[in-house]
């Protein structure tokens, strides 16, 4: 493939040892606390807020890993703090074996090539006075990838990658539409030649028939380069298309990880039952036979979260022992984890998210 | 429309007295850069206890029809064509202080965005006391007595409480289920919901369609629900309008608009949601480029550019709207050969 060959010139070696086995991302018991200050009319107060407090997964190379959940549920922390914008209150942010957190700064700077991120939102995360080819080329200074001379014809190659006209290379961003904007902020990210690309909420701001335009360019690049991907997206519709494995977290924890087909069939935690629940079908027929679970409330603050288990005060079937003891994550079946005293009780009725459903 | 040889007069109309009645309402945003034909010869009518979804992507005219409707599209915008009655009565025959004393009152609206759309220097008592005042007359101990009454009924826990809360002090569930009290406070005919979920957690979403679904049936309001998602749609409408550059392009009942989509622009649009009941990203299709400018729709079709079936009378004529079923209409001129296009 000419475009990865000529990234592949102009990017970092990885490291020169062979790809092993071991997992790209290796995160250990991450947390990341953000102090606050309150104020009121008599003096401050300080505060904590426990956006991700304690999770621990692994991304394959080559694979993708689905993290969903709902607003404040701590999956962009960790998606930041995966790709070193956010420092780790404690635990470890592995990649490639090495401790992100630990790296001095020269280090960490030439690692960060390897590992890039896509922003939600491609209209407040693009430079609105800087043209395409400099907002894509950009990182080619940083990182100090090629000559001047040679950074055009990187920057074409890119466009072309993921479906931009290079002969728009002197536009702004305010003359493409939302779609097109997601996908210069897709190039600028694979401009350092990255293995892992943390995409965050990637189509959430585009409408659905480019959304569908954006995840097939995401599959396709993701086959052509290699790219590893941890997906984070609040629609399970959409992790659904893309990825393996899924994790879902609620408030700062990760309640059930397991691979597509384990947490969208047999489906273990009451939240996430719920939130599959909650997402419409477009299908009339699906949505009468479904019978649909209404969590009542709202996710409580990460202030100050419950204690015992996060999702109790909004759980179906909590009992007693739910509300004074955290569930730890527990493995009921081969490669699907779960934090919930009660996860068999739960799985017991049938979702009925379609009649007949084509296994993939 | 006008130049549609249809079978009867008014097509997307007919049936039983109506609650709504838009007829062939064109409005446009008079720009720097030019006109933009936000809403173009838009028809549809809706019954009393009825939920109609009208469905597009956005820059559809979804909303400005909403806007349309109640004559209140912020400048530069301007209604330039058509007929609305409601109830029976031509809106815009009205004068301004009488379409005044219907929105709110018999109109009513639940914005996408309730953060803009409450004050945030007044209560959520004070926004209740205002709309009670303004519209029924209502103050002090009754109107307080209601705005308790109509928190309860929208689910908001310890209503008496919440009258005291500013709108920052409420999450973005409890924020929209205030401005539905609002909105149902005066018992309206007709409820417009623009978007009402599009800013909430899924969970949330579902409560509040929950509630949006139970309101309309119990007090037998007619509703508009303008939404982008197909799902909710399925979920929640008896019938469906689906809008494409300012226009309506096709409409029917629910299952019949998703068994038996005729508009290339629906069957496309349903093959590109992700589904949860499927995966793998092979079963999703695009759609290929992008909606129109609205400043310079292509003629003929506006979708011609982007549809599979597109012939060379698309480029040039605007199709016609023709029946394809009971209730079932659709704009396009190769309408027949839809079923032809690939599941």
């Amino acid at each position: 493939m000419s475009e990865e060959a000529a990234l592949q010139s102009s990017a970092a070696a990885p490291d020169g040892e062979a790809r092993d086995r071991s997992p790209l991302l290796d995160v250990r018991d991450l947390m990341v606390h953000f102090p606050i200050q309150r104020t009121t009319f008599v003096g401050g107060r300080r505060e904590t807020v426990h956006a991700v407090d304690g999770i621990s997964l692994a991304i394959d190379r080559g694979e993708t890993l689905g993290l969903v959940g709902e607003s404040g549920c701590g999956k962009s922390t960790t998606g930041r703090t995966v790709v070193g914008l956010y420092r780790p209150t404690a635990g470890q942010v592995l990649f490639d074996g090495r401790d992100i957190a630990a790296l001095p700064p020269e280090e960490l700077r030439l690692l960060r090539r390897r590992f890039q991120i896509v922003f939600q939102d491609p209209f407040s995360s693009l430079n609105p006075r800087m043209t395409v080819g400099a907002l894509i080329g950009e990182a080619f200074v940083i990182h100090k990838i090629g000559t001047p001379a040679e950074r055009p014809a990187l920057v074409a190659e890119l466009m072309k990658l993921v479906g931009l006209r290079p002969d728009q290379v002197s536009r702004y961003p305010h003359e493409f539409s939302g779609g097109q904007r997601q996908r210069i902020a897709i190039a600028r990210a694979l401009a350092t030649n990255p293995e892992l690309v943390v995409l965050d909420e990637p189509v959430s701001a585009v409408d659905v028939s480019v959304q569908s335009q954006i995840l097939h360019l995401l599959a396709d690049l993701q086959q052509r380069l290699g790219l590893t991907y941890l997906l984070i997206a609040h629609d399970l519709a959409v992790v659904g298309t893309i990825c393996r494995r899924i994790a879902v977290m609620y408030l700062g924890k990760i309640v059930e990880v397991g691979t597509r087909d384990q947490v969208y069939q047999s489906t273990l935690h009451p939240y996430t039952r719920a939130l599959f629940s909650a997402v419409p079908v477009p299908d009339p027929a699906v949505e009468r036979a479904r019978r649909r679970i209404i969590l009542s409330g709202e996710v409580p603050s990460p202030i100050n979260p419950p204690p015992g288990c996060r999702f109790h005060t909004r759980c179906p079937i909590a009992a007693e022992r739910c509300r004074v003891e955290e569930p730890a994550l527990r493995e009921p079946a081969a490669g699907h984890r779960v934090a919930c005293h009660r996860a068999e009780e739960a799985a017991t009725t049938p979702l009925q998210l379609a009649a007949d459903r084509p296994g993939t | 429309m006008a130049v549609a040889p249809t079978p009867a007069p008014q097509p997307w109309t007919a049936g039983a007295p109506s609650a709504l009645d838009v007829r062939d309402l064109s409005a446009a945003f008079f720009t720097r850069r030019g006109v933009v034909r936000a809403v173009d010869e838009v028809s549809f009518s809706l019954q009393t206890g009825e939920t109609l979804g009208i469905v597009g992507e956005s820059g559809s005219g979804k909303s400005a029809t909403a806007m349309a409707i109640l004559r209140d599209l912020p400048f530069p915008g301007r209604v330039t064509g058509g007929e609305v009655y409601f109830q029976g009565e031509s809106l815009f025959a009205r004068p301004e202080a009488a379409m005044r004393r219907i929105r709110g009152r018999q109109i009513a609206m639940v914005p996408q965005d309730s953060t803009a759309s409450l004050n945030p220097l007044m209560t959520v008592g004070e926004h209740l006391d205002e709309v009670l005042q303004v519209h029924l007359g209502l103050d002090g101990q009754a109107a307080r007595q209601r705005s308790v009454e109509l928190l309860s009924v929208v689910g908001l826990p310890e209503p008496e409480r919440r009258l005291r809360a500013y709108p920052h002090q409420l999450s973005g569930g409890m924020r929209q289920r205030v401005m539905i009290a609002m909105a149902i406070s005066c018992r309206p005919a007709l409820l417009i919901a623009d978007e009402p979920t599009t800013a909430l957690d899924a969970t949330v979403q579902a409560q509040i369609l929950e509630l949006i679904r139970s309101l309309s049936q119990e007090l037998r309001t007619a509703t508009i629900l303008i939404t982008h998602n197909l799902g909710i749609v399925a979920g929640l409408c008896d019938r469906v309008a689906v809008m494409y550059a300012g226009r309506v392009i096709e409409v029917a009942t629910r299952d019949e608009l998703f068994a038996n989509p005729r508009h290339p622009y629906t069957v496309s649009l349903l093959r590109c949601v992700p589904r949860l009941d499927r995966v793998g990203v092979a079963q999703l299709q695009s759609i290929p480029g992008q909606p129109p400018d609205l400043i310079r729709v292509p003629p003929g079709c506006a979708f011609a550019p982007r549809c599979p079936l597109a012939s060379g009378r698309c480029t040039r004529e605007v199709p016609a709207v023709t029946a394809q079923g009971e209730g079932h209409l659709a704009a396009c001129w190769n309408a027949a050969e839809t079923g032809g296009m690939s599941r």
